[in-house]
């Protein structure tokens, strides 16, 4: 081994040290695990517990089963017991633990027996150790119990040595997971003299069992098991030490298992066996299910049954794989070598030797193209498959019936036609008119009635066509191998045609799923904002799901809120309540799962990495698609849903950070504009003022004159400034209310002219103002302002002495009035940006800080009209004003009556 | 009465306003009062009876409004206000508390001193009582015995609202006229909210008697509170 083995592969390093800080950190479980009921892990855990308690730990009880024995109670007293739930159910009361007392009292230690107790309907999880999840995530340490028999991976062995098969079962993760697992041990002498002297506690159904399961036979084999486990836990912690440590000698290799695994009952076995030597390895495995092309479709049920397979795989730590490809054996073993799997986990095949010889052998494929690849074979006995069932067994008796007599009444049509055609048919063709019908009715009715329209052909053809006619006797035994022929050649032709045609269905329904992914993510394409993703996963959801769907996110302090909802989705407390258990622990919950079933949704969360985004709630009704078949597609389906969220809360992110940089160029803009463009005309107050004072110079007449001069315009020039960051700033605000009027356009347009009448001087002004231009409802002094900033750049930005156009005209609903200048343009790509705040234009002259135009847009935005800017035909800016016309113009054109008084005066 | 010896009441409390405008009026041959709050404003007034009141809108313990309006209890004297700019509904609300005129921060001096010349003349015109027949500012020449208009000696046909209006206005030459004030008289108290029917008119009015109603040089329209002729223009 060369020098850089020796040293613990760095990586392997990190991640422990990441493992152990968040050890460090979570809340920690300890498990006592026993052989069986009896060997006293109640006892140790209170024992231990107590001994906490007196070193002044905060040690509560959660439940604990003392079984009224005298010495475990004992130990009970003195220590804190939490109130036990009550729960009515069907009449009777049952007494619970209370998870959301225990939540609520956060001890620091909790104990809670019998780890895989089945919660009553109506708590909050239907096994006790998701509760124990959840308390472990609420930073509670938990000390539990739990027997051999009841560990998952474990099931069938413990079903093998008792003949008992435990149904109330704990994923091996959770195993895993213990920080500590305490073997409590007992010889099995021992528990059997406990047992014959009453002091263990069993229940009524464990009783009827004790005969079958207290065998000392058995006892010694799950001690044996307990002890393994435990040895084996023992190794993992070595082995871990010896990482953390360096003194490994020789570092194992990094085996990886793949388990294949199929809709067959004998899967489910294999899958513990699989996980199993996964711990005993330490090493990863996958449950591989390869969906062959040229394989025969599934039914329903082996679906719900391989699915199943699939959960069971995940609930024992395993990753799984869905392979295609065109026989079994080959994805399989090509998935192996790509991902470097180092075990094939494989059935025992439990057909003859004939169906290998026809269809070839799956093991056989594997084990010669598996290479370096161990493969184990594992049998699959003792597991009777259920009886198979025909393709359309659950559509119902009626339409059962229908089928058949629909089939009868085919046959019975073809034998119409062959006895009215016997003169013009041949024998051989009135065979074929029958396997013809079989087809038919294989294609349309299903295998059933195929099978009777066979059996109803073969006994047509020789009750009419065979000699001796009507009867069933046959005189030639050579009709016998055609009769059999006849049907055998049905049979088979009514199975391909029926294979075919399960075949089309699933292509079509997954065309189906694939339309309807393709139709989401083209909708979430065109989506941009969350809320928009939100109705559309709402309403995709709804229709491809057929029920009714909402999107729930966190809002603002923790507080639910539903973004969007398609149809009626019940909002009561209670589904509140699986919204947000979603939301925190990323795990489906609510009804058809195991975690609050009670409540009338069933959510999802939509989570991309640890971070859950939102939850998707959807009053699932048995329709045709459920979630527990067609698992692959809903998945993919939710993804979708989580990354297009995901995208929309990036892309407000990546706005409000755009948006935060642009306010930051502002203010910086802001900050130059009024160092440079305030300080100038200070600058040169300050210096005329105190040169006018100064007394050692006397500045000649014509000097004070221009120092004057400069001190007035400089003012005039620092009020500008002054009133358009002011303007500006309350326009921003939104203190500007805008006091509408009815106005003469010409008016707002005069006076601003006659105000700049300074500045304008020489220029030609042209007004094209319509006399028939309706009254325009502005405030007369915001609108005032927009011509004067307007009138005020065209003398800035064009040479002096050049024409300045003003036109209006009212074209549909709005008025138009344009302001065009002769001067240079605007430059290309300046029209959109001029309006914005501190950008002065490029031919800018004197001072200023680039508000005038965007003070003009605020204002003609604030009356709901826009401002824009081009460059006009023949050279020089024209900008235009588009604003709409409300309501109509008071009349003003007849004179009002006057007062006799007036009119006698002057 | 003679401007140049006149009383001017000055009520700022800004330091360098006051500066400012002592040294303008007395250079000008104004006596001065100063008061830098309402109070002191109200007692300087009552025991000295000053012939202009310059006051300040922004005054640190009364409202410059409610100040007017208290004055204009006893008093004729010419008020004019001063007051910053952007404050459009104070200014009409002085004017139509009683103040004569306004002028907005900041101001130059040869504004400030035509406002007190006009303010004078129109305190004069209504003290002497007399009717004047003949009014004539720059071209524009008001017979109001023959009820007749001239500009350059050119006879302008108007409707009588017109009439009304254009007299109005050339009586207060030089002095702002709030919308409401011309409404009521013109048009009576009925019509005091409906400005638009000033704004027309008045467009009227300019095409008429301007000679480029493009760049008016005798209507000037104070934004948002009203119309002045000027006293000093040919149109």
């Amino acid at each position: 081994m060369t020098a850089p083995d020796i040293r613990p592969d760095p990586d392997a390093l990190l991640a422990r040290i990441h493992s152990e800080t968040t050890r460090a950190e979570r809340a920690k479980l300890r498990i006592y695990l026993g052989y069986a009921p009896g060997v006293g892990k109640t006892f140790s855990m209170l024992s231990a517990a107590r001994e906490l308690r007196e070193s002044g730990k905060d040690v509560v009880i959660g439940l604990v089963e003392t079984h009224a024995r005298y010495d475990t109670a004992a130990l009970v007293l003195g220590l804190e017991m939490l109130p036990r739930r009550k729960i009515d159910y069907k009449g009777r009361t049952l007494e619970e633990f209370d998870l959301d007392a225990a939540l609520a009292r956060k001890p620091r230690v909790l104990l809670l027996d019998e780890l895989a107790h089945t919660n009553a309907p109506g708590a909050r999880h239907a096994k006790r150790w998701q509760d124990v999840l959840d308390l472990l995530d609420a930073g509670i340490d938990i000390h539990t119990t739990v027997n051999i028999q009841h560990v998952e991976s474990l099931n069938d062995v413990v079903a093998q040595i008792t003949t008992v098969r435990v149904r109330e079962t704990v994923p091996d993760s959770i195993l895993a997971r213990a920080d500590e697992v305490e073997l409590v041990d007992l010889p099995p002498d021992e528990l059997l003299a406990r047992l014959r002297d009453g002091k263990v506690y069993l229940t009524e159904q464990a009783s009827r069992a004790v005969d079958n399961f207290f065998r000392r036979g058995n006892l010694l084999a799950l001690r044996e098991l307990a002890l393994r486990r435990a040895a084996d836990r023992v190794d993992l912690d070595i082995l871990a030490h010896r990482e953390a440590n360096a003194i490994s000698t020789t570092w194992p290799t990094q085996e990886r298992i793949l388990v294949c695994v199929g809709p067959s009952p004998a899967s489910a076995r294999l899958i513990r066996a699989a996980a199993r030597m996964a711990v005993r390895l330490h090493a990863p495995f996958v449950a591989a299910y390869v969906e062959a092309v040229t394989g025969p479709s599934m039914s329903d049920e082996d679906r719900e049954r391989l699915e199943a397979h699939l959960r069971l795989a995940e609930s024992l730590g395993g990753d799984v794989a869905r392979l295609s490809g065109a026989t079994i054996a080959r994805a399989l073993v090509a998935h192996a070598r790509r991902e470097n799997f180092t075990r094939i986990v494989i059935g025992k095949p439990t057909h003859s030797r004939l169906r290998d010889l026809v269809r070839g052998s799956l093991l056989d494929e594997v084990v010669r193209g598996s290479g370096e690849i161990d493969v184990h074979v594992i049998s699959g006995e003792g597991v009777v498959a259920p009886p198979p069932r025909t393709a359309d067994g659950k559509s119902g008796a009626r339409i059962d019936v229908l089928a058949y007599a629909a089939a009868a009444g085919l046959v019975t049509a073809a034998t119409s036609v062959s006895v009215l055609g016997r003169n013009v048919f041949a024998l051989p063709d009135e065979a074929m008119l029958y396997l013809m019908t079989i087809m038919v009715v294989a294609a349309r009715l299903g295998r059933g009635p195929s099978v009777l329209a066979a059996a109803l052909s073969v006994a047509s053809y020789d009750f009419f066509f065979i000699p001796p006619f009507y009867t069933f006797a046959v005189s030639d035994a050579r009709h016998t191998l055609t009769f059999s022929m006849m049907f055998g050649v049905g049979l088979v032709i009514s199975g391909f045609t029926l294979r075919i045609r399960r075949q089309e269905q699933e292509a079509r329904s997954r065309e189906e799923q694939t339309s309807a992914l393709y139709g989401l993510s083209r909708e979430l394409g065109n989506a941009v904002a969350s809320d928009e993703v939100a109705e559309v996963i709402a309403s995709r959801t709804a229709k491809t799901f057929e029920c009714s769907a909402a999107v729930i996110v966190a809002g603002a302090e923790g507080a639910l809120k539903v973004a969007a909802e398609s149809g009626e989705v019940p909002w009561s407390p209670q589904e509140q309540a699986v919204a947000r258990w979603v939301l925190e622990h990323a795990r489906p919950a609510g009804l058809s799962t195991d975690t609050l079933p009670g409540a009338r949704v069933t959510c999802l969360p939509m989570s991309s990495g640890p971070v859950v985004l939102g939850v998707l709630a959807l009053t699932q009704r048995p329709a045709k698609r459920g979630f527990a078949e067609y698992r692959s597609f809903n998945d993919a389906f939710v993804r979708q849903c989580a990354m297009a969220l995901e995208r929309a809360r990036l892309a407000e992110e990546g706005r409000a950070a755009a948006l935060r940089a642009r306010t930051e160029e502002m203010r910086s803009s802001l900050l130059s504009a009024v160092s440079h463009d305030l300080r100038t005309p200070l600058a040169a107050i300050t210096g005329a003022g105190t040169m006018l004072r100064d007394e050692s110079v006397k500045p000649t007449p014509a000097q004070e004159a221009e120092l004057l001069a400069t001190i007035v315009e400089e003012a005039e020039r620092l009020e500008r400034l002054v009133t358009n960051l002011l303007d500006m700033t309350r326009i921003e605000s939104g203190a500007v209310k805008v006091k509408r009027e009815w106005v003469p356009l010409e008016e707002l347009v005069v006076s601003a002219l006659a105000r700049l009448e300074p500045k304008l001087d020489h220029r030609q002004i042209t007004t094209e103002l319509p006399d028939d231009l309706p009254l325009i409802s502005v405030d007369p002094v915001l609108f005032e302002q927009v011509f004067l900033n307007l009138f005020e750049n065209a003398s800035k930005y064009t040479p002096p002495g050049s024409p300045l156009e003003i036109r209006a005209r009212a074209q549909g609903s709005e008025i138009v009035v344009e302001v065009a200048d002769r001067g240079p343009g605007l430059r290309v790509g300046e029209e959109a940006h001029i309006f914005e705040k501190f950008v002065r234009g490029a031919r800018a002259s004197g001072g200023g800080v680039g508000l005038g135009l965007a003070i003009c847009r605020g204002i003609v935005e604030s009356h709901g009209g826009t401002l824009s800017a081009e460059n006009r035909e023949g050279g020089g800016a024209l900008f235009r004003i588009t604003l709409p016309i409300l309501g109509d113009a008071p009349d003003t054109s007849a004179e009002p009556e006057l007062p006799r008084s007036a009119e006698a005066r002057p | 009465m003679n401007e140049k010896d006149a009383l001017v009441l000055v009520v700022e409390d800004e330091p360098q306003m006051q500066r400012f405008l002592r040294a303008s009026l007395t250079s000008h041959g104004f006596r001065l009062l100063e008061a830098s709050t309402g109070a002191s404003a109200v007692v300087e007034a009552t025991t000295h009876n000053p012939n202009l009141v310059l006051l300040d809108l922004g005054l640190p313990d009364v409202d410059g409004i409610e100040l007017t309006r208290r004055l204009r209890e006893w008093s004729r004297v010419p008020i004019i206000v001063i007051s910053a700019r952007g404050r459009e509904e104070d200014k009409v609300e002085a004017l139509d508390a009683g103040a004569d005129d306004y002028l907005t921060k900041p101001f130059g001096v040869n504004e400030l001193l035509a406002r007190i010349r006009v303010a004078f003349r129109h305190a004069e015109q209504a003290s002497s009582d007399k009717p004047t027949p003949i009014i004539d500012i720059g071209s524009l020449h008001l017979d109001l015995d023959r009820r007749e208009v001239t500009v350059d000696g050119r006879e302008v046909h108007l409707t009588p609202i017109e009439y009304k209006l254009l007299v109005l206005l050339a009586k207060n030459a030089g002095k702002v006229l709030t919308h409401r004030q011309i409404l009521k008289e013109v048009w009576g108290p009925a019509y005091a909210g409906q400005s638009h029917y000033v704004r027309v008119r008045m467009a009227e009015l300019r095409k008429k008697i301007e000679t480029d109603a493009g760049r008016p040089k005798l209507f000037v329209t104070e934004p948002g509170v009203g119309y002045r002729i000027r006293a000093d223009a040919s149109p």
